[in-house]
């Protein structure tokens, strides 16, 4: 369900790049409201600019022109430090490729954020452990990523993500390099994640009929634009 | 970031490298030890000198002459250019001097030639008074056998080259007792001039032979007494006191006689006055000479040793130094490598909430513990260079019947400077790796296969 409270404003959003001369606009004047506790699936092609989109939400870009506010805060007023901050306490963002790092282990990786945002030492061993139990994988903390399945990767990325209890959940399609029954898997978890800690989430996929079950809506990039948004028939699985 | 988490993450990136990142610091290493062992050379060369000169007893000390004396018979008095009037270097004249700042002590010069008999048979040689202070001037480091047991012991000191007169096994001389035969002036009640060190008035002087027996308590490789003035090295060395009682009669007491001198007061041919340090002796040197007296040192000779060693230092330091300037271009290629390597995790590492300045911060880090462990092995290296070298001197000194000497020398400022040194190196060399990795765009990075 839905807060009536806007958790991320885009107004007239365009992202431009050059290359050798020609100016390609990756995201072209988007608008979009994202409530607080919305699932919000972005659907379209490859090159549509739902990554771009979603990297300029993460604060990782900025935008050519118009304004993105997340949890009240203009992006565009943030220095470069504070952009930093913000996506150590505001954003936690899940990739296709998992991006753990190799030569970690699955506990090191989980507590890198916490490291980042200098949580307390003390303080870490159970944030980690909280995280991974929301997540639902408690046991091999001391494995390295590459001893495990491509499901039980996407899990830790996610805890990562969670550990510092960030409002905003970003993915960018979190199930592109999983079999179905893990994506829908990985899925299923991102929306009870998002349940349980009443979190927004944004996620990038082309996996329409899972976005369909899973997502509150849907909004459909073409060219760089919005092309439309929509409320997901989901069940609420 | 903490810096505590800063450097774990920096020990386990350098960790996970190990072999490329051990060759960058051992690059490092063979640098601040190739300078280091020029240093240690240079310092070790130069504590050489030093310590030879202030054995000779030359380096800290001042010759105070009458400025009317005599450069030698025959010769033409030298004029001294000086507006004081010459003075007479009486008792009262060395109470003064040793008022001084910085003046540790005045003593006469007793030194006098004269004839040894040992095991019946005589020997020549020049005896010299030892002030007591001489104990610690390094000279009777190294010494076989001890010190004077007291100052007014009937003791002697050998110096080597003489104990191998007496005997061809030196070290079985210590503990025999040898006769010293020597000339004692004995006043002559004529008129009031003084020119004995214990004051009698006398006109003249009587020379009357006498013996007096003295133990042999140690052999001495190193000049104690190196003549100057043309008195001649000393080979026989006694407590000044106990020479000073015997008023041997010395080189200079006729031309003190032939002199008018009036005062009757105790006068020396000449006093030696020890500074605390050389650095004084100049200043001390200036006011001796604004008094009315003659002073000599060897200041001057020490001083341009210690330009030469500058240079010398200077010179080994640049020869060095071109080692550590290889070593730094290799953490600029090994940091680079890293970040293309790295490339990706920059871009993670962004992409969760690291600042530029965390990334940045990483990497200086990591730069800094390279230049750290180099720092400290290359002191290691270089020490164990310096001894190498100073060993392979020894065996060749030692086949030329020489004696060892201690050719390189590490003090703990070159320690510290050099692992300082090491690490600011690094953190330059880092510099621009750790810039160029905080720019690092996180989408391009986080594209990056």
């Amino acid at each position: 369900m839905p807060d009536a409270e806007t958790a991320i404003q885009l107004d007239r959003v365009s992202r431009q790049y050059t290359m050798g001369g020609a100016t390609i606009r990756a995201v072209n004047d988007v608008s979009l409201s994202i409530a607080g506790n919305e699932f919000l699936a972005l659907l379209g092609s490859s090159g549509s600019g739902k990554s771009t989109l979603l990297n300029l939400i993460a604060g990782l870009d900025r935008p050519t022109s118009g304004s993105i506010t997340a949890q009240g805060q203009n992006l565009a007023e943030l220095t470069s430090i504070e952009l930093a901050r913000y996506r150590c306490n505001t954003i936690g963002m899940v990739f296709q490729s998992f991006n753990l790092l190799p030569r970690m282990t699955l506990e090191e990786n989980i507590e890198l954020p916490l490291r980042l945002a200098e949580v307390d030492r003390g303080e870490r061993p159970r944030r980690v452990r909280e995280a991974l139990e929301r997540v639902r994988l408690t046991h091999r903390l001391g494995h390295r990523p590459t001893e495990l399945s491509g499901g039980e990767q996407q899990r830790v990325a996610i805890a990562r993500a969670l550990v510092n209890r960030p409002k905003i959940l970003l993915a960018d399609e979190p199930t592109g390099n999983l079999d179905s029954a893990t994506g829908e898997a990985i899925l299923s978890l991102l929306h009870d994640v998002q349940r349980q800690l009443g979190m927004t989430i944004v996620m990038v996929t082309h996996e329409r009929p899972l976005a369909e079950r899973y997502a509150d809506r849907l909004a459909i990039m073409g060219d760089g634009k919005l092309l439309s948004a929509s409320e997901a028939g989901n069940e609420g699985a | 970031m903490k810096p505590r988490d800063l450097s774990d993450l920096a020990f386990r990136n350098l960790r996970e490298a190990i072999l490329r990142n051990a060759l960058t610091t051992l690059g490092v290493a063979v640098g601040v030890a190739s300078l280091v062992a020029m240093l240690s050379l240079g310092v070790g060369l130069q504590e050489l000198a030093s310590k030879r000169l202030s054995q000779s007893g030359l380096f800290d000390t001042i010759f105070v002459t009458p400025k009317n004396n005599f450069r030698g018979m025959g010769r033409p008095q030298r004029e001294v250019q000086s507006d004081t009037p010459p003075r007479t270097l009486d008792e009262d004249a060395r109470k003064e001097i040793e008022k001084l700042p910085n003046v540790i002590e005045v003593y006469p010069q007793v030194r006098f030639f004269t004839e040894v008999r040992f095991n019946n048979k005589p020997f020549a040689t020049v005896v010299a008074g030892m002030p007591e202070s001489s104990r610690n001037s390094g000279s009777f480091d190294g010494m076989q056998g001890n010190f004077f047991s007291s100052p007014t012991a009937n003791e002697a000191i050998l110096q080597i080259e003489f104990a191998k007169d007496l005997s061809e096994k030196p070290a079985s001389l210590i503990g025999q007792d040898l006769v010293l035969r020597y000339a004692e002036r004995q006043a002559l009640p004529a008129n009031d001039d003084s020119s004995t060190p214990s004051g009698e008035p006398s006109g003249g002087f009587s020379v009357v032979p006498k013996e007096l027996r003295l133990k042999i308590v140690g052999i001495v490789e190193t000049e104690p007494a190196a003549g100057y003035g043309g008195y001649g090295n000393a080979r026989l060395l006694m407590p000044l006191s106990t020479a000073s009682t015997l008023r041997a009669a010395q080189v200079n007491d006729l031309r003190d006689i032939v002199r008018d001198n009036t005062a009757n007061k105790t006068t020396y041919p000449s006093l030696s006055v020890r500074a605390k340090s050389p650095s004084q002796v100049e200043a001390l040197e200036v006011s001796i000479k604004s008094m009315g007296f003659a002073a000599f040192s060897l200041l001057d000779a020490s001083k341009s040793l210690r330009t030469f060693f500058s240079v010398f230092d200077l010179l080994l330091g640049i020869f060095g130094s071109l080692a550590l300037a290889v070593a730094t271009l290799g953490i600029v290629n090994t940091l680079v490598m890293a970040i293309l390597e790295r490339r990706r995790e920059i871009g993670v590492l962004k992409a969760l909430g690291a600042a530029d300045s965390d990334v940045q911060q990483l990497f200086f880090v990591e730069a800094g513990v390279m230049g750290l462990f180099g720092g400290f092995f290359g002191v290691l290296f270089g020490w164990l260079l310096g001894r190498a070298i100073t060993f392979g001197t020894n065996v060749y000194l030692k086949r030329q019947n020489l004696n060892p000497i201690e050719l390189s020398s590490v003090p703990w400022w070159l320690v510290i400077a050099a692992i300082v040194f090491a690490i600011l190196v690094s953190l330059a060399a880092g510099l621009y790796p750790a810039s160029r990795a905080a720019k690092l765009n996180p989408v391009d990075a986080l594209r990056y296969e």
